[in-house]
């Protein structure tokens, strides 16, 4: 009945109606209930990771672990080699950051502040790679890491990230440098500095917002991804953790607590960034929705 | 690098709101392209050797019988690998599946997405929390997140234990990922619970672009939520709308991991969608013409499906 109303009043009344705590309050019940919905599934991977394999899938399920135990973190970070594929996927996710940064920031440059035969064309082709799905390239892309040597090694999964991060890192620092006012770079301009100078001294460090939001999608993607690592990598101490993971899985296909344990290992990391640096993720989506 | 730049230079571009290029003297034009180049070329080489030559190489070879073995030959077989596909059950069972995702995933995202966003916008304590929380499954890994659903809707797992269980919805346990539909079903709901956050997101974002004075204005004039929504809100967020939905598409179809890891196509190639079944005809058939020509189809009809997709936006926001 409040409810009710509450909305009628909110209706007839001027835009100054306060919202009565009704409606805030089934507000609230609605977004609580959906993300408890987004949240359960972690806590329950959370909780399952601490039980040991006879109470993984019993009936009715256990939501707190008893006995607790930490045996599956100690067996899949020790026994199964996590800590390799974690570093592994460390070195891959920085190169493949870094290198990207630097390349897709210097052709963003070069668009965003000169005016030379062909910009228009050669930056439709880069938006090219925003349009097709890393997926559609994958055995042509196969083909060429076999024929340029680049299988079964960390190299091969850096070259290929970063090809594939170079269109949207470039499309989202051009924006970015479009908006730096043009006067600051004339003035260093009048002061004798080159190109190479005001590109690395002055824009860059001006963009360190945009460059943030390149290095934590860079990064998350390159750490996340597993279909190229599925097709090239061979040996196991080449693994990849989300290619690790599925493995895993594979071969233990009821060992969940393990699988699991090995997934929070993985996953904590790119939720604490995710806490950590929120605002450049809303930036990151916004840019491309906005301008896209 | 050494040019200076003239003063009305810089005001003609201010004043006229151009590009914020630095403009110099045609003396210094030539220099300056060189110096452009050189910032480009290692960028775009790279770019051009890993993504554009596999684009055109990606073609060619759905044109071929094409064998990766050293020493032997690729044979050209015209428009075989094409035919094979047209007269291929599991393709078209794979590309029903794919639709059938799309499907499933699209509208929810949208109306979900859209439902959050809209309950999220206002200034309300607690909104920061609940957008993180939304936006959880978003960052977590597609492999992760799909061992996770592969676990809950096992034959013993929570989903099954909460239907039977608990709400008595079903009289035994389901064996969801060992059948079509209910593989579909278990795949979907992943999709979904995994891309609200992001849809939330972008509408968030868009709501922001709504004129409040036009929706108090309107609330003056004694229009209802509904029709605030339809007259002023929608409008508004039209163009995000159309962003997301094409791009809720294209991804459907691009389903892969979650699928490759739920059922893998089975049982049976039952629940086969095309870019798992790709997958299996280059990497496992090692039928890489094959391969690929599936994957020429499916951009080639994903883009042409964004088209429409966009040319329908336009000329509703036309009507809106």
């Amino acid at each position: 009945m409040t409810l009710v109303t509450a909305r009628a009043r909110s209706g007839r009344r001027g835009p100054t109606t306060r919202r009565r705590p009704s409606r805030s309050g089934l507000r609230y019940l609605v977004l609580t209930v959906g993300s408890a919905i987004m949240v359960a599934p972690f806590l329950y991977m959370l909780s399952t990771s601490l039980k040991s394999q006879t109470y993984v899938l019993t009936i009715p399920p256990q939501f707190i672990p008893h006995p607790a135990t930490t045996a599956n973190y100690t067996e899949a970070w020790t026994t199964n080699d996590l800590s390799r594929y974690f570093v592994n996927s460390l070195v891959v996710a920085v190169l493949t950051t870094a290198l990207s940064l630097l390349l897709s920031s210097m052709m963003a440059y070069a668009f965003a502040r000169f005016a030379f035969p062909g910009r228009e064309l050669l930056f439709k082709v880069l938006l090219l790679g925003l349009m097709i799905p890393a997926m559609m390239l994958i055995i042509p892309q196969f083909i060429l890491a076999k024929y340029l040597g680049l299988i079964d090694s960390m190299a091969g999964l850096v070259v290929f990230y970063v090809g594939a991060s170079l269109s949207l890192n470039t499309f989202l620092l051009r924006g970015f440098f479009q908006a730096i006012p043009v006067e600051l770079e004339q003035a260093m301009q009048i002061d004798g500095a080159g190109a190479w100078s005001r590109y690395w001294r002055l824009v860059l460090p001006l963009a360190k917002p945009a460059l943030a939001t390149a290095t934590i999608f860079t990064f998350l993607g390159s750490w996340d991804e597993f279909a190229w690592a599925l097709t090239i990598i061979n040996t196991p101490s080449n693994r990849t953790l989300p290619l690790a993971i599925a493995l895993f899985q594979g071969q233990n296909s009821t060992l969940w607590g393990l699988v699991f344990a090995a997934s929070i290992i993985a996953i904590v990391p790119v939720i604490v960034v995710f806490l950590l640096f929120q605002r450049y993720f809303v930036q990151g989506l916004t840019s491309g929705a906005v301008k896209g | 690098m050494t040019a200076t730049l003239e003063p009305t230079d810089l005001q003609r571009n201010a004043a006229a709101g151009g590009p914020t290029r630095l403009r110099r003297t045609p003396s210094r034009r030539s220099r300056n392209n060189m110096t452009a180049y050189l910032f480009l070329a290692p960028g775009f080489a790279l770019f051009l050797a890993l993504i554009i030559y596999p684009m055109i190489k990606a073609f060619q070879m759905s044109f071929y019988d094409w064998n990766d073995v050293a020493g032997a030959t690729s044979k050209f077989t015209g428009f075989t690998n094409y035919r094979t596909a047209f007269h291929d059950p599991v393709f078209w069972r794979a590309l029903i599946n794919s639709g059938v995702y799309m499907l499933f995933t699209v509208p929810p995202q949208i109306v979900l997405g859209l439902g959050v966003a809209t309950l999220l916008n206002n200034k309300a304590p607690g909104r920061t929390l609940f957008r993180v929380l939304f936006y959880l499954p978003v960052v977590t890994s597609w492999v992760v997140v799909s061992l996770l659903f592969r676990y809950l809707f096992a034959d013993s797992g929570l989903v099954n234990w909460a239907l039977h269980d608990v709400a008595h919805a079903t009289n035994h346990n389901i064996s969801w990922l060992s059948g079509r539909w209910t593989g579909l079903t278990a795949i979907s709901a992943l999709g979904i619970w995994k891309g609200v956050g992001w849809s939330m997101m972008i509408f968030l974002a868009a709501l922001q672009g709504v004129p409040k004075e036009l929706l108090e204005s309107a609330e003056v004039d004694g229009a209802g939520r509904w029709q605030r929504f339809r007259a002023v809100t929608l409008p508004a967020i039209w163009p995000a709308a159309a962003f997301v939905t094409v791009m809720l598409v294209i991804g459907g179809f691009n389903v892969f991991i979650s699928v490759a890891l739920m059922t893998n196509g089975g049982p049976a190639d039952s629940t086969q969608v095309l870019l798992t079944y790709m997958y299996e005809q280059a990497f496992t058939n090692l039928n890489f013409g094959y391969g690929a020509s599936i994957a020429v189809l499916l951009t080639v009809g994903v883009f042409l499906l964004s088209a429409v997709q966009l040319r329908v936006f336009r000329t509703d926001a036309e009507e809106l």
